[in-house]
C-alpha cells in the first residue's frame, strides 16, 4: 500500500496525522515545526536527551512500558501507529503537575529549564517501568544538564514512589502499547487488516522508504532495491542526516520486522535477532538461564538508556564502526552472523565480517538476520571500556577477553578483541594462538605482550593519542591477566 | 517542567518565519576574493543571500573594538560565516548554502599561543601588576621553582544554542527576540549594523537555556543577521545555530599559558613570585582585555603574595574569539597559583593543605593590587570548619591505607580555597535600573535590566519586590527583559545580576511604598513612617500600638489612584566606592569578596587513568542567602561545570586549525555518572554582607573554582603511584592526561602533552 508522506500516531493522547512530510524528517523536526515546544534540540546526535519523548512499547518480557527515545534520531515514519508522550502531555491538560514534575520542582531539578522536558520524560519512563523497586541511575544517563550538577535531579528520581494502580497512565498503558510482539504496530488491529501485515511505503523529497513487516518481504525489498540504505534503530544513520545533511534515494527500514527481534537459546547457541534493541536484549538476558558475562558487562556501558531503546545489535555491527562497543565483545564470544537474502541464509564468523574501514562482508541484497553466540561460553570474561566518562560515552579503546583454562591451569582457549585501535574492530588471533597450551602465568603474559606489540597500530584523534591507545591494549591485557589470576587463585 | 516555558526558537512557527543558514568558510585564514550568490538564489525557496553589500550601517559587531566584521573580507577562523542564506525552510536554506560559490586565497594562520608569541601576534599591550621586589625576594629564597602551565579553554555548551528571531513592525521598527545576556548591547549592535537609531530597535529576552557568559557579547552577531534578514526579505527571520555551528563559530573560555618563577621558604611560604600570563584571545578582542585583568586580579586567590609581579597579554590567533565564561579569567588565575603551591609542597615533601594554609591572607592584609582583604579571617574560619566537618585528617589516613593495599588504584584527597571579587572590573558597568508598575487591583509588574538564564535571578527579584511592597509572591510578575522598559542596561554577568538589579528594584519599590504610606497615613491619621506593609495588608502603628483595622494593599492602591498618586516608579543603583587605575595597577575594583572551600576525594585507576569522584564537601559563603534552593543550585552546578573544565572537557583542534570537537559526541561534559557519589554542601553561617541587598552575596561564579579541589585530588592520587616529588598534570586532566602523569610518577618515560 502506498500511503505517501503521511504518518498517523497518537501524540499526548490526541491522534495526529502528519501529512506532506519528507520521509527523512525526524520526529523532533516535525514536532518543533508544528509548534510543539516540549521537545528541544540540544545536539541532534542523541547525546543530550533534550528532545526525549516517551513511546508506549513492549519490553523484552512483553510487558507494556514507556520507552524513552531521542526524537532527534527517530524517523517520523518509525512512529506510525504508536503512542508518543512529551513532557507537555505527562500531566492532565491544565491539571496538576505529574509526580515526576512535582519531584523535580521540589528538589530544584530545573534551572535554565531547557533540558527539563527531556529529564521529565526520562523520569516518567522510569516511573512506569514495570517491576521497578528503586531508581535506576541509567534512566537519566542520556540526559545532559549544564546547570544543576545533577544532584537535585538524582534526588528527585530517588524520591519517586511507585505509581498507584489507578494512575491514569497505568490504566492507559496496555491500550497504548502495541500488541505484543512489539514489532507489530497497532495500526493493523485498528484497521482490521488481514493476517498478513502490509508493508508501508513513504515517499517524498526524493526519498523512498520501504518499511516491510515481515522477513520475507524485507528480503524481497532488499533484493529488488540492492542499493537501498538499511536502517534499524537509526541511532547512527540519522546522526549523519542531521549533522552532514546526508539524504538517501532509497531506504529500507527494518524496525517493524518481527522475525528480526527474536531471542532464542537452543542447540548449543544463543540466537539474538539483529533488530532486538539493546534494551530488549538486556531484559531477555536478565531472564535467561544462560549467563553471558561479557554482554552483561557491555550493555550498561553502551551509550545511554535513550539510545539503547532504539539501537540494535545488528545495526551496531553493520555500521562497522571501529569504535562500536558490541563488536569486540561478540568477537571474544566467537559469535557468528546469520546473513539472509532472498536466496537463502549463510553463516559468517564475525571475525571475518569486518573487511576494512566501515566495510563488511554483507553482500548485495543481504541483511544480518541474527547474531549467534556459541554455548557454553568461556569461563573467564571481561569487558573493559576506556573512555572519558563512565556513562554515555564512546570508547577510546574497548577490550574484550575470554579465557578457558584446563585442569593444570594452562590456556585451553583465549580470545582477545579490541575496538578503537584499528580501522575495524580487531580480533588478535596471533596473540590467542601464542597463548594456546601455555600456563596462565607472568611468563606467558610477557610473551603475549610481545605478540601483541606489532599487531596494533592505532591512530591519534580527538578521543586519544596513538601512544595511549597502544598502551591501553597492553594494560587491558595485563589487567585481564591480573584479575583472572586473582579469580583462579580463589578457586584452587 | 511542562515544556511550555518559551525560548527564542520556540516562537517562529507561529510567525511563519524564514530561516537563515550560514555559509561557513572551509579555511582557517584566507582572503575572501568574491562571493557568488546567483546559483543559490535560483534554488527553490531561497529568498536572499546576505552579504556585506546588504549592510546599510556598519559591517561590524565588535563590542569593545570594531574588529568583528559580520561579513568578513578576510576569514580569521575555521568555519567563519562569509554569507547567510535566507530561505522559506531550513532545509532549503541549508541546501542553498552549498550553492553559494566563494573564492578564497588561503593565508598562513596562527594556531597557538606559542606561535603567537613567536610571531608577536597580540590583541593588547602588556598589562602589569606589581608589589614589592619579587626578583630580589626570589634570589634571597632558600628554594626556587619555575615552570610552565597550559590551561585549555572550555565550551559553554549552554543547552540552548545561540538564537535570534527578528521582524519589522508596523512603525518600521525592528523587534528582536534574542537569547542574549545583554539586550542593550544587542540593541546597540543591531542598530549599528542596520544603520538606524537605538530607538528604532527593541530587543527582548524571555529567558535563556543557559548562557554562562557565552551570550554576554556573542549573541549580538546572530541578532544582527536576523534583523538584517528581516529588513531585506520583509518577513520574520529566524537564526538558530545548530550545535555543530555553535561550537565551531562561537567563542569559549580562554586558553592560557602561564610561566612562573617562585622563591619560597622551608615551610612553603611564598617569598617572591613572578608570573607571565598569555591568553588566547582568538581572532578578535571581544572581552579578552577584562578577562585577562580578572585572571591577574585572582592569581593571589587566598594567598598573601608579598613580592609579586604579574604580567599579562592577550594573543591573537586564528581561532574563534574567546569570550566571557563563568569566572571570567579568575579560574585560570587560580588554577595557576594552586598549581604553583602544590608543586612547592611536593617539592618540599610537605602536605599541600598545610602549605596552602601557611600562605593565607590575614586580617589587615592587602591584595597585590592594593585592595584590603576584608573578612580575611573568613578564609581561616571556612578552612578549619571544613577540615573538621569533612573528617579530612581521618580520610587522609584511610586513603593512605587504601593506597598501601592497592597497586592499581589510588585515592587522592585535597582541599582548596576560593576568594572571588564581586563587581564588574569596569566600574561604569556597575549600575542597574528598574521600572515597577502597580495596577489598581494591587498586582505588580517588575521590569529590570537583568536576564534570566537559569540562575534564578527572577526568583530572587520577585522575592525582593514582594518583600519590599509587603505583598504575596503571587501578586508580583517579572516581565520579560526588554530594552524599551529599562534602557542602557549592563550585561547580566559578573555574578552581579541580583546585587545590581535587586537593589534597583528595591529602590523603585521603596519609592512606591513611601507614596502608598503617605496615602495610608492620611486615611488613618498616623505618620507615614508608622505605616507597615506585610502579607498583602497595610497597617499603621501609633506609638508602639497598632491602630485598629488594616487595609488590603489593593485598597490602598485604589485610594492612591483616586488621589492621583503615581503608581509606577523607576529605581536606579550604582555600586559605591569602586575604582581601579590601570596605569598603576592599584585600586579597589571589587565591592566585596565571596569565599569558599571544597574537599574532594577521587579514586584513580592505574591501568587507564580513569577516575571517579567519590566525595565532595563544600563550605561556601553566600552571605544571608536570598534563596537557599537557588544558591545551592548555583554552588553545585558551578562546581560540576568547573569539574568538567578541569577533567573530561577537552577542546581539540586539527593541525590546520579546525575544531574537531564540535558536538556532544566528541566534547564530553559531565553526565550524572560524573556527579560525586557523595555531595555535601553547606553555607557559611553568620555571614551577612553589609551594603548588599538583603545581606546576600553573589553566587553565580565563585563556586566554579571550588572544582580546583578535584584537580588537586587527582594530582594527589597520581602522586601516590610514585614515590613523591612534583606531579605535573595537564589541564584538563583527561583520563589520558592522568595516565601519562601516573607513568611519569612511576618513573616511566612517555609523558607527552598534546598542547601548549
Amino acid at each position: 500500500m502506498i500511503r505517501g508522506m503521511a504518518v498517523r500516531f497518537v501524540l499526548d493522547g490526541q491522534p495526529v496525522l502528519a501529512t506532506d512530510v519528507d520521509p527523512c524528517t525526524t520526529l523532533l523536526q516535525w514536532l518543533r515545526a508544528s509548534g510543539r515546544t516540549a521537545v528541544k534540540e540540544g545536539c541532534a546526535e542523541g547525546e543530550c536527551g533534550a528532545c526525549a519523548v516517551a513511546v508506549a512499547a513492549r519490553d523484552g518480557h512483553g510487558r507494556a512500558t514507556f520507552e524513552s527515545v531521542n526524537s532527534c534520531l527517530a524517523p517520523l515514519f518509525a512512529l506510525e501507529g504508536r503512542a508518543v508522550v512529551t513532557s507537555e502531555g505527562v500531566s492532565e491538560p491544565g491539571g496538576v503537575l505529574h509526580a515526576v514534575q512535582q519531584a523535580m520542582v521540589e528538589h530544584g531539578g530545573s534551572q535554565c529549564g531547557y533540558c527539563t522536558p527531556g529529564f521529565v520524560v526520562s523520569l516518567f519512563c522510569e516511573y512506569y517501568r514495570p517491576g521497578r523497586s528503586g531508581y535506576d541511575p541509567e534512566a537519566i544517563s542520556g540526559n545532559l544538564c549544564r546547570c544543576t550538577g545533577y544532584r537535585p535531579i538524582v534526588e528527585a528520581a530517588r524520591s519517586m514512589s511507585l505509581p498507584r494502580v489507578d494512575d491514569p497512565w497505568v490504566q492507559a498503558l496496555p491500550r497504548l502499547a502495541p500488541a505484543a510482539p512489539s514489532a507489530l504496530p497497532v495500526e493493523e488491529s485498528r484497521h482490521g487488516a488481514g493476517p498478513q501485515p502490509q508493508d508501508e511505503c513513504f515517499t517524498g523529497g526524493g526519498t523512498q522508504v520501504l518499511r516491510p513487516k515481515c522477513l520475507s518481504s524485507a528480503l524481497q525489498a532488499i533484493g529488488s532495491h540492492p542499493k537501498a540504505t538499511l536502517v534499524a534503530g537509526g541511532t547512527d544513520l540519522i546522526v549523519a542526516a542531521n549533522q552532514r545533511g546526508d539524504r538517501w534515494a532509497e531506504v529500507i527500514a527494518l524496525d517493524a520486522v518481527a522475525e528480526l527481534r527474536s531471542f532464542r537459546e537452543s542447540s548449543g547457541e544463543l540466537t539474538l535477532g539483529a533488530c532486538l534493541t539493546l534494551s530488549q536484549l538486556e531484559e531477555h538476558l536478565a531472564g535467561c538461564p544462560v549467563k553471558i558475562p561479557l554482554l552483561e558487562q557491555l550493555l550498561p556501558l553502551f551509550s545511554s538508556r535513550l539510545i539503547r531503546n532504539r539501537a540494535t545489535l545488528g545495526g551496531n555491527l553493520a555500521t562497522a564502526s571501529p569504535i562500536g562497543d558490541s563488536a569486540p565483545v561478540l568477537l571474544a564470544l566467537d559469535a557468528q552472523l546469520s546473513l539472509a537474502s532472498a536466496g537463502g541464509t549463510r553463516r559468517v564468523a564475525l571475525a571475518d565480517f569486518f573487511r576494512s574501514y566501515r566495510r563488511t562482508a554483507l553482500g548485495s541484497g543481504e541483511l544480518i538476520e541474527s547474531i549467534c553466540v556459541p554455548l557454553p561460553v568461556r569461563r573467564y570474561q571481561r569487558f573493559y571500556k576506556v573512555s572519558r566518562r563512565v556513562l554515555d560515552d564512546i570508547s577510546t579503546v574497548a577490550g574484550a577477553f575470554a579465557l578457558d583454562l584446563d585442569g593444570s591451569k594452562r590456556v585451553a582457549a583465549l580470545r582477545v578483541a579490541f575496538g578503537g585501535v584499528a580501522a575495524t574492530p580487531l580480533r588478535l588471533r596471533d596473540v590467542e594462538r601464542v597463548a594456546q597450551g601455555r600456563p596462565w602465568n607472568p611468563e606467558t603474559l610477557a610473551i603475549l605482550h610481545g605478540a601483541l606489540e606489532p599487531l596494533v597500530a592505532p591512530i591519534t584523534d580527538h578521543r586519544g593519542s596513538a601512544a595511549y591507545r597502544k598502551a591501553m591494549t597492553h594494560n587491558l591485557l595485563e589487567r585481564f591477566f591480573v584479575e583472572t589470576t586473582e579469580a583462579t587463585a580463589g578457586e584452587s | 517542567m511542562t515544556g511550555r516555558a518559551l525560548y527564542v526558537d520556540d516562537l517562529w512557527p507561529a510567525l511563519g518565519a524564514a530561516h537563515a543558514w550560514p555559509v561557513m568558510a572551509p579555511h582557517t585564514r584566507a582572503e575572501v576574493l568574491a562571493v557568488h550568490p546567483a546559483e543559490a538564489m535560483a534554488l527553490p525557496g531561497v529568498l536572499a543571500v546576505l552579504t556585506a553589500a546588504d549592510v546599510a550601517g556598519m559591517n561590524d559587531v565588535g563590542p569593545l573594538r570594531r574588529d568583528e566584521p559580520l561579513f568578513p573580507s578576510e576569514i580569521a577562523f575555521h568555519g567563519q560565516p562569509v554569507a547567510w542564506v535566507i530561505a522559506a525552510t531550513e532545509e532549503e536554506a541549508r541546501r542553498a548554502c552549498g550553492a553559494v560559490r566563494v573564492e578564497y586565497r588561503p593565508l598562513p594562520p596562527v594556531l597557538s599561543i606559542k606561535q603567537a608569541l613567536r610571531e608577536q601576534s597580540f590583541l593588547t599591550d602588556p598589562e602589569r601588576m606589581r608589589r614589592g621586589n619579587p626578583e630580589e625576594a626570589i634570589l634571597a629564597s632558600a628554594h626556587r621553582l619555575d615552570g610552565e602551565i597550559f590551561l585549555n579553554g572550555q565550551e559553554h555548551f549552554y543547552l540552548e544554542t545561540q538564537a535570534a528571531l527578528a521582524w519589522v513592525d508596523e512603525s518600521r521598527g525592528v523587534f528582536v527576540q534574542s537569547s542574549t545576556q545583554h539586550p542593550s548591547e544587542t540593541q546597540e549592535i543591531v542598530a549599528r549594523v542596520l544603520g538606524v537609531h537605538a530607538n528604532e530597535v527593541v530587543v527582548q529576552c524571555l529567558r535563556m537555556g543557559g548562557a554562562f557568559g557565552g551570550k554576554e557579547v556573542q549573541a549580538n552577531a546572530w541578532a544582527a543577521v536576523a534583523a538584517l534578514g528581516a529588513t531585506k526579505v520583509k518577513r520574520p527571520v529566524r537564526v538558530r545555530l545548530t550545535r555543530l555551528q555553535d561550537m565551531a563559530m562561537t567563542g569559549k573560555r580562554h586558553a592560557f599559558l602561564a610561566r612562573f618563577r617562585a622563591g619560597f621558604a622551608d615551610d612553603g611560604t611564598i617569598l617572591g613570585l613572578k608570573l607571565e600570563l598569555w591568553s588566547d584571545g582568538g581572532w578578535s578582542l571581544d572581552l579578552s582585555g577584562p578577562v585577562l585583568s580578572r585572571a591577574m586580579f585572582h592569581v593571589d586567590n587566598c594567598y598573601h603574595l608579598r613580592n609579586v609581579e604579574v604580567v599579562g597579554r592577550v594573543c591573537r590567533t586564528n581561532r574563534v574569539s574567546s569570550t566571557a565564561f563563568r569566572g571570567f579569567g579568575a579560574p585560570q588565575g587560580m588554577v595557576v597559583i594552586e598549581d604553583v603551591l602544590d608543586r612547592i609542597a611536593r617539592h618540599l615533601r610537605l602536605l599541600p593543605h598545610e602549605v596552602r594554609r601557611r600562605n593565607f591572607y590575614a586580617r589587615g592584609d592587602q591584595t597585590h593590587y592594593g585592595q584590603e582583604v576584608r573578612d580575611a579571617d573568613r578564609i581561616e574560619r571556612i578552612w578549619g570548619t571544613l577540615l573538621e566537618s569533612s573528617s579530612f585528617a581521618l580520610r587522609r589516613e584511610e586513603a593512605t591505607r587504601f593506597n598501601g593495599g592497592h597497586d592499581h588504584a589510588k585515592r587522592g584527597l585535597a582541599i582548596t580555597p576560593v576568594k572571588f571579587g564581586i563587581s564588574f572590573t569596569n566600574a561604569s558597568f556597575n549600575q542597574a535600573g528598574a521600572l515597577v508598575l502597580v495596577y489598581r487591583d494591587g498586582t505588580v509588574h517588575v521590569n529590570h535590566g537583568g536576564t534570566e538564564m537559569g540562575q534564578g535571578l527572577h526568583t530572587k527579584i520577585r522575592q525582593i519586590a514582594a518583600d519590599a511592597l509587603g505583598v504575596a509572591l503571587s501578586s508580583v510578575r517579572i516581565m520579560p527583559t526588554r530594552t524599551d522598559k529599562v534602557p542602557n542596561t549592563s550585561a547580566t554577568a559578573a555574578s552581579s545580576g541580583s546585587d545590581l538589579n535587586g537593589a534597583a528594584v528595591r529602590v523603585a519599590c521603596a519609592t512606591l511604598r513611601d507614596r502608598l504610606a503617605e496615602v495610608t497615613a492620611r486615611r488613618m491619621h498616623v505618620e507615614p513612617e508608622h505605616v507597615t506593609f506585610r502579607e498583602g495588608r497595610v497597617r499603621a502603628e501609633r506609638g508602639a500600638r497598632p491602630v485598629a483595622g488594616s487595609l488590603a494593599f489593593a485598597e490602598v492602591v485604589e485610594h492612591a489612584y483616586l488621589e492621583r498618586v503615581p503608581l509606577f516608579a523607576t529605581g536606579f543603583y550604582a555600586t559605591p566606592d569602586i575604582h581601579f587605575d590601570k596605569q598603576t595597577g592599584k585600586g579597589k575594583p571589587f565591592h566585596y569578596f565571596a569565599y569558599g572551600a571544597a574537599v574532594a576525594e577521587v579514586e584513580v585507576d592505574g591501568w587507564t587513568g580513569q577516575y571517579r569522584l567519590r566525595r565532595v564537601d563544600i563550605l561556601h559563603d553566600v552571605g544571608d542567602s536570598l534563596s537557599p534552593l537557588v544558591d545551592r543550585g548555583q554552588v553545585e552546578g558551578g562546581f560540576v561545570q568547573g569539574v568538567g573544565w578541569l577533567t573530561t572537557e577537552e577542546l581539540v583542534w586539527s593541525e590546520t586549525g579546525a575544531l574537531l570537537t564540535t558536538g556532544a559526541s566528541t566534547y564530553k561534559l559531565p553526565t550524572v555518572g560524573e556527579c560525586p557519589d557523595e555531595f555535601r554542601v553547606d553555607f557559611l553561617p553568620r555571614a551577612t554582607e553589609p551594603g548588599v541587598v538583603h545581606g546576600s552575596k553573589a553566587v553565580g561564579e565563585p563556586p566554579l573554582m571550588l572544582a580546583i579541589s578535584v584537580r588537586e585530588a587527582l594530582r594527589d592520587a597520581v602522586g601516590a603511584f610514585g614515590s613523591g616529588g612534583v606531579v605535573e598534570l595537564p589541564c584538563p586532566a583527561t583520563p589520558e592526561g592522568v595516565y601519562w602523569a601516573i607513568e611519569r610518577a612511576r618513573g616511566r618515560a612517555g609523558w607527552a602533552p598534546r598542547f601548549g
